[in-house]
């Protein structure tokens, strides 16, 4: 456990005190900021939607989710591996349980923290409008509880990618890939038509566009949360795995 | 006995795909032992060392550390283990004594422990003064002295060191020697170098490695020995040449020598010695007796390039 929180802190000041954590914030500041104004522009006619649901139909949730967990995750092992570090970390009695528990949790508080200043452009809302749905906390806990599990799915898919290669480029793109692979699957059971066969409802199990809805809603449903837990869960394993594999014979 | 040593390497293959990069290959080492791994780049080196700190596994034969298996026992062998690898990786954002303190943690120490540790392998290794410098900024030097502090924090019972003087300048590696050189008896040491004068100066033993193969492994001294019985002494004498030849030719020391002609009316004798022995006095002695006028007479130093060809084709020489 000692290991884990030591590793945690250091790549957790690995992404704060250096510029690009900066430059990941602000891009998705930006992206915030440029929902804020399609919030605003909507709340000028009543309506029966609360803020948050209004932010997640910009479609800035899935553009912020999809450009910047490959950036987050891409530095996590291919640059340890690129700079020879990862050679001194595995060589200390740590595990690569631990390794890789410690990277993904400091990327997914990482993530966290990049979010909060939606919660900023919540309460601006809330004050000028004194609007009491706009800020009620089960709906934003809801919408937030959303945005960290498709965020651990996501972030686990990168550091799997991340894994796979010493190129922090190349750990870039493999996890836009596997991320857009996952988003497209979502918006394919989005799209299904309604029909009862098996494929069809395995498929729409999928359907992270309905479950991210009803998250941003306040609604939160257990299987989308098992479906993702278990996604996030089944990356890390891949992950572990690419990591031990150095050791196979 | 299996108490005393602290390294059992027995049968050490290590195949990439398609090479091979270390073949069978054994050798032990004591406790508080200083063992030298010579050889050119790409002998094996850094794959037996990578091997020996748990982070690649061999494709057969095993490998103890303190009696302890590197692959079935990983993490007890890593937690006596101090392994500074070849390029001294560091995290180059951080701070001199933040970087120290990190790795001692990671190794299993306390608050308090890393603490105190960080501060005596700085004192240790020349780096108090530089404790608050981020590491990216600090010169070579001192980053192979963060390389090796790190590999002291935790006071680890084998130490390995790959290269740990490469790129420094002289002084530099003078006072990595002299640190290397203090661990011995305390810890046990295994560093690996291409620099013969290196491991003559550190080590208690030398393994000599070429192209994954072990091709000697002995004390400094015998491998000198070793390598001398083969060395020549060279003498520029203003002398008949047949008178040369004939005087050569009757002393029983030596074996082999070649008279060529030299600059007027100086000679060039090279000669090589039986067993190794030092010709120089003997030479110098018998020029004086025969009034020769002597202008040079040295022993032709051996390079570690000599010693590979001379092991790697024994005989040769002497047919």
């Amino acid at each position: 456990m000692r290991a884990y929180w030591t590793l945690v802190r250091r790549e957790l000041s690995g992404f704060l005190l250096s510029v690009g954590g900066y430059i990941i914030i602000a891009a998705a500041l930006f992206l915030m900021g440029l929902s804020f104004v399609v919030i605003l522009e909507k709340l000028q006619k009543p309506t029966p939607m609360p803020v948050t649901e209004l932010f997640y139909v910009t479609p800035f949730f899935w553009l912020i989710l999809l450009l910047t967990t490959p950036v987050i995750t891409m530095r996590l092992f291919a640059l340890e591996k690129f700079s020879g570090t990862f050679e001194t970390l595995m060589t200390t009695p740590v595990s690569d349980c631990q390794v890789v528990a410690a990277k993904f949790s400091a990327a997914l508080l990482f993530y966290a923290l990049m979010w909060l200043p939606l919660v900023g452009c919540l309460l601006v809302v809330h004050h000028y409008t004194n609007d009491t749905a706009a800020l009620d906390g089960g709906v934003v806990a809801g919408t937030f509880l959303g945005i960290l599990l498709l965020g651990g799915v996501f972030i686990s898919l990168g550091c799997c990618a991340s894994a796979m290669t010493r190129s922090q480029v190349i750990a870039a793109m493999l996890s836009l890939v596997f991320g857009a692979s996952v988003f497209l699957l979502g918006y394919l059971a989005s799209q299904l038509p309604a029909q009862d066969d098996w494929q069809t409802r395995v498929l729409s199990c999928f359907d992270l566009f309905e479950q991210m809805h009803n998250f941003a809603r306040g609604v939160v449903d257990t299987r989308p949360v098992v479906l993702l837990v278990s996604l996030t869960l089944f990356f890390l394993f891949l992950t572990l795995r690419v990591v031990e594999s150095r050791r196979w014979k | 006995m299996s108490d005393d040593l602290m390294i059992e390497v027995a049968g050490l293959t290590k195949r990439y795909a398609g090479n091979t990069a270390v073949s069978d290959i054994s050798f032990t080492v004591r406790r508080g032992e200083i063992v030298g791994l010579l050889g050119p780049n790409g002998a094996g080196k850094s794959t037996t060392m990578r091997i020996l700190s748990c982070y690649l596994p061999a494709t057969s034969g095993t490998v103890r550390v303190a009696g302890l298996d590197v692959f079935a026992q990983s993490d007890e062998v890593r937690r006596r283990i101090g392994y500074m690898p070849e390029n001294n990786p560091l995290h180059l954002d951080m701070r001199v004594r933040e970087y120290l303190k990190f790795r001692a943690r990671l190794k299993g120490l306390d608050r308090q422990k890393s603490r105190q540790r960080a501060d005596v392998v700085m004192e240790q290794c020349g780096l108090t003064e530089v404790g608050r410098r981020i590491i990216g900024q600090l010169s070579k030097g001192y980053r192979q002295r963060v390389g090796l502090a790190d590999a002291l924090v935790h006071e680890p019972e084998l130490i390995i060191l790959d290269e740990p003087t490469i790129g420094l300048d002289p002084n530099q590696i003078r006072s990595v020697r002299q640190l290397i050189k203090g661990l011995g008896g305390k810890h046990t040491v295994l560093i690996s170098t291409h620099i013969l004068p290196e491991a003559e100066i550190t080590c208690h033993r030398v393994v000599i490695m070429f192209d994954g193969r072990i091709l000697a492994a002995d004390t400094p001294e015998n491998l000198q020995k070793l390598m001398s019985s083969h060395s020549q002494v060279i003498a520029e004498i203003a002398a008949p040449a047949e008178e040369l030849q004939e005087c050569w030719a009757q002393m029983a020391e030596i074996e082999q020598f070649d008279v060529s002609p030299g600059e007027g009316e100086y000679f060039r004798c090279a000669l090589t010695p039986r067993d190794g022995l030092d010709l120089r006095s003997q030479i110098f002695s018998l020029a004086r007796e025969r009034g020769w006028s002597l202008r040079e007479l040295t022993r032709s130093r051996h390079t570690l390039e000599d010693i590979y060809v001379q092991v790697t084709r024994p005989g040769e020489e002497e047919s």
